[in-house]
């Protein structure tokens, strides 16, 4: 069983996974951070995307052993220090960018890469950013929004 | 997933040595591998992640470039390094996500029949540099999901040449992102290759009647009628005679795009 460490939301942690375990099993299950959903299982869905060394990945496809020494953020760490919601977080809420939710932690770490990328993406780059992240309540304009709003916020 | 070891060697060396084991995998992005070892359909004894001990960066290099077989997607789509053509085959894999891990020795390796690197690599005339070889692009691609690659075998950069115009035009598969069907025109010095991927029940292929039509005119004019389809897939998300319809089409975007 290889065992691993790595820093999650700036904390170190450390665990012994097998070889097959996922990293969202080991976020999950291991450490208790069920904010990253589980959705499709196939790689389409994007519920599960989280950081890791500041990249946004899905963590359903992802072994955990691959991600020893890394640096992964995951939606538990988007909140401010007091506990209020970040940036593209309150835009989410603000814009009415979700209904359901359960695509939103994954669609919060997909918006979060981009503006890190990308300061000011038009819609189109927002639209086209959102790709891998599928949502089947709002018919995305209020999450495009919700990162217009976001990124006018400087996020 | 049924159960493996995992290992991830800090050397080339030592990965070849983890191969030698009775099937050992090698897992690079594990964009694919993954979501197969999920659905049970492969059951490797080990798996060897490459993503210690392979190159990920991309070089300049006599007008064309150099690229390390454990290269994202998203970093040869970034880099100012690599000819815009190729910038442009690499962001449009997938999704982002997708392109943050998957690989394009990974991508080649597996030489799925409808993925994009496998067109752009034999459309430009690249060369594969493998742990024991360089291997042509012509020789590479042997077949759907079949390779040059000996069991073991590593790829650990690829390298273009200089084209003088190039383009890869993708008909999207809306749901998987793979290619319905993809089109890569290359002309450079060893002349025009036009390569087809998505189409063919045998993988990419050079589309020859395409290529001597244009060598002698490099104008949307000169594409052929769409090739026979004979031998091309046909699938629930399009018949052959669509798809072959599809290579002309994307021919001549590809030939206009270029330029």
């Amino acid at each position: 069983m290889p065992s691993i460490s790595m820093t999650v939301n700036g904390k170190s942690v450390s665990g012994e996974v097998e070889g097959r375990t996922l990293l969202v099993q080991f976020l999950r299950e291991d450490l208790g951070l069920t904010g990253t959903h589980v959705g499709c299982d196939t790689s389409q869905c994007g519920a599960c995307v989280v950081h890791v060394n500041g990249e946004s990945v899905k963590a359903c496809t992802m072994l955990a052993a691959s991600a020893d020494g890394a640096e992964v953020a995951t939606i538990e760490g988007m909140a401010n220090a007091d506990g209020s919601l970040g940036v593209i977080q309150q835009a989410f809420q603000d814009h009415h960018g979700l209904q359901c939710g359960f695509c939103t932690p994954g669609m919060v770490m997909s918006a979060a890469d981009l503006l890190q990328k990308n300061k000011n993406p038009s819609e189109g780059e927002i639209r086209e950013w959102l790709e891998g992240n599928i949502c089947r309540c709002t018919g995305y304009h209020n999450i495009v929004k919700a990162i217009q709003a976001a990124a006018a916020a400087g996020a | 997933m049924y159960s493996f070891d995992y290992v991830k060697p800090g050397s080339i060396d030592e990965a070849v040595a983890a191969l030698q084991a009775e099937d050992a995998q090698a897992l690079g992005g594990g964009q694919t591998l993954i979501p197969t070892l999920r659905q049970r359909l492969a059951q490797p004894s080990v798996l060897v992640d490459l993503g210690g001990c392979l190159d990920a960066g991309v070089a300049s290099q006599d007008g064309g470039c150099r690229i390390g077989g454990g290269a994202t997607h998203a970093s040869v789509a970034a880099s100012a390094d690599a000819p815009k053509w190729l910038r442009a085959v690499a962001d449009g894999i997938g999704d982002p996500q997708v392109r943050n891990r998957g690989t394009i020795g990974g991508s080649l390796a597996n030489n799925d029949p409808a993925s994009d690197y496998p067109a752009a690599v034999l459309g430009s005339g690249a060369e594969i540099s493998t742990n024991a070889r360089t291997i042509a692009a012509d020789d590479y691609f042997q077949g759907m999901f079949e390779t040059a690659l000996n069991e073991g075998e590593i790829i650990t950069g690829v390298t273009f040449p200089k084209l003088e115009a190039a383009n890869y035009q993708k008909f999207d598969q809306p749901a998987s992102r793979f290619a319905l069907v993809g089109v890569f025109v290359g002309k450079g010095a060893g002349g025009v290759r036009v390569a087809v991927t998505g189409a063919s029940e045998s993988g990419v292929h050079r589309w020859a009647d395409a290529e001597a039509a244009l060598a002698g005119n490099f104008s949307t004019d000169a594409v052929p009628g769409a090739p026979s389809a004979d031998g091309v897939i046909s699938d629930l998300h399009g018949s052959a005679e669509y798809r072959a319809h599809l290579v002309a089409v994307l021919t001549r975007r590809a030939v206009a795009a270029a330029g």
